[in-house]
Order: structure tokens, then sequence, then C-alpha cells
């Protein structure tokens, strides 16, 4: 890992989603002018000083794995000038939240927007916490404020000698009013932010007593398996529970919506009698409805008259009909489905007047709407403890499905808690899928292997149509055309080519779509990245070369491009059989590219030696949790162009477990080097952006060792055998 | 009732014989540090040690477990976080969302224990537990590290 030396220009305020982006927050209504009880040694919203002087900054995205709950609190930290040793941090929930009028802003940790959408808020909330805090010192010691100076948690007067601590003074400062936009410090200053400090809370990783969702425990809580009608648009027959009635701990058996219920004093007996239950199910419209039918429908997408418009510059028609040489190519991504180690599961309980839930969610506002809505009580009745997700990856962001079903659970057992726990099978029958893409690839060449013209149409499935159908502008889904747009900071194209023309025909199935680590940048970047490549190949030019006399104009794009390249010894012999690719993408407001190192045996076995990656983020927090990211996230895109695919049949899906639908594991994880390089001015994410570059990066260099485009995912489907 | 001895303690269970031990383990002892991940033997989040062997929990029936054999968890490891393992997972920082490293660990500490300094090739055949946050590289660095291989 390295960390480029650059010069941080000023902090520019960009609160909010950057422009082009796309909220994924829920907004409920506030609950008027509700009176929070004070938590007694409050400095304000962001910071707790206990007596002894602990600083608790509060959290409101959510960890589950990406760093941002560390990464928040650096922000926090950084600007009160706390020690760092005596940080913790805790959740509000999103009750607490809502009788605040959401004094923590939004909940939703999607997007890759934790910390780049409340950099400004939190840091004003440790800032403000300072000064608050050297008032109380200064009013104490009856000397001006402007004369102290804060260390590590203490205040000092230097002119007088005198020093405390912010922990006593904390008291004293929580009763004075919170200075509204304090000064925030020139980034280049930072000593705790911008540091790789190791994560908060690690501790009870190691040693098993981190307390997941799926571990929590209350005194008389049961336990609930589910299975909900496997068929998209089926509906839940009958059953017949007779064999399970007298199973050994089985409370209840019970419906909820289309879905069979077992509860039990354990899961495993819940589970083990939900087996023991005949379910019929009605298959519904979708019965039949199977991967071959998708496909046959996306391909029709891919020449259909109407199209959603995403990207037009010039006249793509006329460049092609004039071109020299003219390439075409059809590409594919399937559904994949996010898998998560920790399944699904949520526990709650609900009285005559109230209803509280237990779970990891990727956006606890959401959760609670679902809470209150499931339990038919208003939100100031309803809350959500939040807890550290095992893993989220957009599944328990898109959808709070497992939330709705424990409360309707749980409602049919007043004052009893009942912890719904999904299997493994559950995770993968009732996913929110990645959507599933075609795309056709025009391209046209003048005589010289110039690109002068682009066509590119994508097929397939939206996911705001079925998940936030009220996104949707005039029916065209927007995040379609993630990394393709013309301009904005958060997902622009890195080309400029004088005829282009980008557009989706829609074809949506009754299958779920989700949000998926990367969402549509992720097959986008597979269809241009490969396709550039492709290009390259047919103009007799490197492919180095060839996309760099397209991104004079995109000097961001063109710097971590460059910077792979060189870091990758782009255009410099290779060890022997290894051969290299490279892609660049950028979204999330951050730019990203890598360079693959990859084999292929005559056998056809694939081997990814190495990855060189780099990402602009603008500001990093913590390099070594952006490298953990960057790793993580070439693990997830790799797992999936290489191994995975959600198929369909008589209107299920076909792959249920790990075994199925297998994961990429340590012998398959490829060395990566990466190279963050901020270059200041913006605030760019870092949870997803890296994974778009892995694949194309991966498949080019498949191409530059066997002479094989692989266009249609995953890899596992294709014969790579030397022929 | 059914008797086991895990972590060094003889515990008795009123669980049916066909329970997994990981759900013995989670429901009857309260030992939620190891994980369930698919019950299908596939991910390794339920990786305890028997007789000092990494098993995955989800698919051995408790009945097949002898009163007499050893049964150690996460949570028995060691009695502060000191096993050379989770140093070195806490030098290297390697968790991300942390729910499979319960498994990770004691899969490498099973593997230590047998080859104390492990090939790349031999770390790759004996830790194919999945990681979905894919920390598989500081895993790999930890294993060296907890071997006191000097990292390169």
């Amino acid at each position: 890992m390295q960390v480029a030396e650059v010069s941080r220009r000023q902090f520019l305020a960009t609160t909010g989603s950057a422009a082009g982006a796309f909220t994924f927050g829920f907004a409920v209504p506030f609950a008027g002018a509700a009176q929070a009880a004070e938590a007694a040694p409050e400095v304000n919203a962001w910071v707790i000083i206990q007596p002894d002087d602990t600083v608790v900054i509060r959290i409101s995205r959510m960890e589950m794995g990406q760093g941002t709950l560390t990464g928040l609190a650096q922000l926090v930290a950084e600007e009160l000038d706390a020690d760092w040793s005596k940080v913790t941090t805790e959740y509000p929930t999103p009750g607490e939240n809502l009788a605040r009028k959401r004094v923590w802003g939004d909940f939703g940790t999607a997007g890759s927007r934790g910390i780049r959408s409340s950099t400004q808020y939190v840091r004003e909330g440790g800032a403000a916490a300072r000064l608050m805090l050297v008032q109380a010192a200064a009013a104490e010691w009856k000397v001006p404020a402007a004369e102290c100076t804060t260390v590590r948690g203490v205040i000092s007067h230097n002119l007088s000698g005198r020093s405390t601590t912010y922990g006593r003074v904390a008291a004293a400062a929580a009763k004075l009013p919170v200075p509204q936009k304090p000064a925030l410090k020139d980034p280049k200053n930072w000593t705790i932010a911008g540091q790789s400090m190791k994560r908060l809370h690690q501790a009870g990783k190691v040693n098993g007593s981190q307390v997941y969702s799926i571990d929590h425990k209350m005194p008389g809580m049961l336990n609930a398996a589910i299975r909900d009608c496997p068929i998209w648009g089926g509906k839940l027959k009958s059953f017949d529970a007779s064999a399970a009635q007298g199973m050994r701990g089985v409370k209840k058996v019970v419906q909820i919506d289309n879905a069979v219920v077992v509860v039990a004093d354990t899961w495993w007996r819940a589970k083990t009698a939900l087996e023991a239950v005949k379910i019929e199910y009605d298959p519904g419209p979708h019965g039949n409805l199977d991967s071959r039918a998708i496909d046959a429908m996306l391909t029709e997408g891919l020449t259909a008259k109407e199209a959603f418009l995403g990207n037009k510059n010039g006249d793509i028609d006329a460049a092609i009909q004039g071109a020299a040489k003219t390439i075409e190519a059809t590409y594919s991504v399937p559904y994949q489905n996010h898998a998560p180690m920790e399944p699904m599961n949520a526990t709650a309980l609900v009285t005559a007047d109230k209803c509280e839930v237990w779970t990891a969610t990727q956006n606890a506002e959401a959760a609670l709407a679902t809470a209150s809505a499931a339990s038919g009580l208003p939100l100031n009745r309803c809350d959500v403890h939040r807890i550290d997700l095992g893993g989220g990856f957009g599944r328990r962001a898109t959808s709070q499905d497992f939330v709705e079903q424990a409360v309707k659970i749980a409602k049919t057992m007043p004052g009893t808690p009942v912890k719904l726990i999904w299997s493994r099978e559950e995770d993968q029958l009732h996913g929110c899928y990645h959507p599933i893409t075609k795309c056709k690839m025009t391209g046209a060449l003048d005589k010289d292997g110039n690109l002068v013209g682009l066509r590119m149409r994508i097929s397939g499935q939206s996911i705001l149509a079925t998940i936030r159908p009220q996104a949707l502008d005039k029916g065209r889904d927007p995040i379609v055309f993630q990394g393709l747009n013309a301009a904005g900071p958060e997902a622009q194209i890195g080309y400029t080519i004088p005829n282009l023309l980008v557009d989706h025909a829609m074809r949506n199935t009754p299958v779920r779509p989700g949000f998926w680590r990367g969402v549509n940048n992720n097959q986008n970047a597979i269809y241009l990245e490969c396709f550039m490549d492709e290009l390259a190949h047919a103009a007799g030019a490197d492919p180095l070369e060839f996309r760099r006399r397209l991104m004079k104009n995109h000097p961001k794009h063109l710097a971590v491009l460059n910077a792979v390249a060189e870091q990758g010894g782009w255009g410099k012999p290779a060890p022997k059989g290894v051969f290299r690719g490279l892609a660049q993408h950028m979204g999330y407001g951050s730019y990203v590219a890598a360079c693959a190192e990859v084999s292929v045996s005559d056998q056809g076995q694939v081997k990814v030696h190495r990855i060189v990656a780099a990402t602009d983020c603008g500001h990093a927090v913590n390099p070594r949790q952006i490298a953990g990211q960057i790793e993580g996230s070439f693990a997830y895109g790799l797992g999936a162009a290489m191994l995975q695919q959600i198929t369909l049949k008589d209107g299920q899906v076909v792959e249920k477990n790990f075994d199925t639908y297998n994961c990429i594991r340590m012998a398959d994880m490829p060395a990566v080097d990466s190279i963050i390089m901020p270059s200041g001015g913006f605030w760019g994410g870092v949870g997803e952006p890296t994974i778009f570059v892995a694949a194309p990066a991966v498949l080019n260099a498949i191409f530059a060792a066997t002479g094989k485009r692989v266009r249609d995912m995953p890899l596992k489907n294709h014969d790579l055998r030397k022929a | 009732m059914v008797k086991l001895n895990v972590n060094g303690k003889t515990v008795e269970v009123d669980a049916e014989p066909s329970t997994p031990l990981l759900w013995v383990l989670r429901e009857h002892v309260g030992l939620t540090g190891t994980k369930f991940g698919c019950g299908v033997a596939q991910c390794g989040a339920c990786t305890v040690h028997l007789d000092g062997v990494a098993v995955r929990s989800c698919v051995l029936p408790v009945a097949a477990v002898g009163a007499d054999q050893k049964v150690v968890t996460i949570e028995g490891l060691s009695k502060d976080s000191s096993h050379p393992v989770q140093q070195a997972w806490l030098d290297l920082d390697v968790p991300q969302c942390g729910y499979c490293q319960s498994g990770q660990i004691m899969a490498v500490a099973a593997l230590l224990k047998e080859k104390p300094q492990p090939t790349d090739d031999e770390i790759n055949e004996a830790i194919t537990n999945i990681c979905r946050c894919g920390t598989y590289n500081r895993i790999r660095a930890g294993v060296k590290q907890a071997a006191g291989v000097k990292q390169a």
C-alpha cells in the first residue's frame, strides 16, 4: 500500500448527496416537537464526554465491515482534538433521531455515502463540542477562550499555567449554546483523520464476544424459522402443520402473508418443525418463468426501437455509416445475490402500545417505518436498536423485509420477543439481486484507428422500477447509466467520444432486484472497458494508448489509469505466461483504475496473480481501511464475475446455497497493490468504487493470455482450454 | 441429556441427538461466537475444534460427539485473546464485518498446530472458509505472522 503525497486543497463544503446521486435514505416524517431525554454528559448531539475523559462519539451511519464507524469517529475526534485512545462510539436509534428532528441526519448507509455525505456536519459537531469545552474552561478560569489551546483532550491556558481535561468541564460545557457553523481544520493539518488508525471495536471480533443481531438474546425470547413462497409472484395456497404442531419446543405455526412460520423455543427446533410442514403454493402468473425466457426478453431489447436516453453526443448513425471499420459485440451480466455471511434476521417485541426491533440494517429509518407499518403503531411508539452487520453489501439497504416479517410474527405473540432467522436457502431464494442486463456495443473507427463513434444499448432490469418507482424520471431509471453520464461529480464517463449514444431498453421481470455493491457501475464498467479493449485491438493500438487519446478532457480518470499502468509495469515484459489487462471507471464520486496480471493454464485454469489498483477518493480519511475496501471489493467483484450466477426455473431461484453459488476463497485471491491518491477538493466513496474495475481488468488480461473474449458472465461457464 | 466437554468444562444439554453441534453450542450452551452461515459445511463460519481438529459444526450431529472429546470454540481458544492467531488478527486489523472470523481463526489455529510453518499452498488448501468482505490477504498475512514467518 502507498499513499501518494498530494497537496490537499481547502475543503469544499458538500453536504448531502452530490448532484446526480440517488438518495437511498428513506424519509420519515418528523414526530413534531417531541422532547428527548437528554443523556447527562452530552456536550452536543455528536459528543458525550464522561467524567473519566472517555469520549463517546455518536455514529449515524452503520458499520458493516466497511470501516465507516471508525472513519466518522476519526473526523469528529479530529475537530474535537480528542485523545484517540479514549474514544468509543454509540449508535443513536432512529426513534431518538426522529424525536430530535433528525439531529443526526440520514442513517442510510449505501451508495458509498457513509462518510462522504456526512463529513460536513459530523466535523462541525466535533468542532462545536471543542469550542463549548474551551468556553466552559475559560469561564471557570475567567480568561478569554481565544487564549486557550486544546491537545488530546486537555485544555490549557499557557499564560496562567492552568490546564484541565474535557471530562472535568463537560458538564458545564453541556449547558452552553451549541455554536453554529464552527470553523473546520484544513485537512492538511489532520492528525487523527487521514491516519491509518486501527478499527474501533475489533477485540470482540477475535474472541467471539461481539454480539451480532443473530446473537441477540432477551429473557423469554422465542425463535422463528420461515419459509416464504419461493415462486416470484406466487402465493401460499395451503399448508398442513399437523406433523409440526406436536414437535418438541414448538409454540406456534403461523401464516404471515405468503410465508409459513414456526415459532419454537430454539431456532433449530423451529427449523426442524418447519421442514415437517406440508406446503402448497399457487404458482401465480410466473410459475413457468426461467432464465431462457428472461434472456429472450433482454435480447429483444437490444434492438428495440424505444429506449430511455442516457448519454448522447454528435450523430452516432452517421459515424457508424461513415466508419472505416465497425466493431460489434454483445455482453451480459446475470443476476447475483448479495449473500452476506450473516443471514437476514431480526428480533421484535410488540406490545399493545410499543414495537421494538433489534436488527442489522443498512437503513434503520426505513426499518423504523417498516416496523410502524407492520405493527400498526405510530412511528413514535416504535424503535429500532441498531447492531453491527455481519455484512450488508446493499441487501440490508434495499429491503427491510426481514423486519416486516419479524414484527408481524411478534405481533401474534404480544409481549414475547421473537427472533426470526432466515436459513441460507431463504436468503438465496428471497434476495434483492443484482439486476440482469445485456448490452450491445457498436464502435466506429476511422482510417487511423481513432474511435469516432460508440453506441451502447443496455437492455435489462431497472432497480428503481421495482424498488423505488417514485424515483423514476418519466419512466426512465437514471441510475442505469452509472459511470456513463456526460457530466456531474458522481459517475461521469472518462472518455470524450465525438459521436456517442447510450440508451436503455428497460425490460423488467418479477424477480426482485436490488442495490448490490457497486450497483449498475459493475456491468457498465465490464461493458465499456472490455469493449474499449476490443476496439484497441481492432485498431491495432495499445489499449493504454488507445484510451489515453480519448481521455485528454478527463485528467482525474487518466491520472488513476496512468498510476496503475506505471506501477503495474504496463508495456514492460511480464513474468513468463503472465498477461496484463487494464480498466478504469468513475463512480460514487471516486476515480478508480486497475491493472490485472493473469495466467491461464493449457487446461483453461485462470489464475489472477496480482491487481494493481488506484483510487482518487478526494480525501482519504483512513488509508489502511481504504486498502481493505479495495481488497475486499476485488474479492466481491471477482467472485461474482468468475463464479456467481442466479438462474431461474419454474419461477424460482435455482442456486440455494454456497454449493451452487460459490464465492471466491483464499486460493483464488490475488495479491493487491493499492495506490491511494487523494487529490483533494472533493469527497468520493471508497466502499464500492474499486469493485468496478476488478472484473474488466481481469477479463482483458484473459483475452491477452488466450485470445478468447469472455462476454457473458460468469467466467465459470466458459471453456478457456488451449485449442 | 447429552454430555459434552466444551472449552474444558463438562456441560449437559437437553438437545435432540440429531441437533448439529453448532446449534447446541449457540442455543443450549449459550456460546454464540460460533456462527451460522450456510448449514451445509460450505462456508466454515461454524468451525470449532474437536480434539484439536477443525470441524464444521453445522453438519455434525451432537450425538456424534463423545463426552470425552474436547470441543473448543472461539471463546475457549484463549482466556484473554492471547492466542498468537488472535494477536496477529488484532495487530493486522484483519476483520471487516467480522462475522466469519471466529471460523477463520479456529481454522487457522488448527492448521498451525498441524503445520507450524505452512506454505502458501498449504494455507490455500487448509483455509477454505468464505469471507464475503474479502479479508483473505490479511488472513494470509495473519497466518504468517502467527507462524512467526517474517513478512517480505
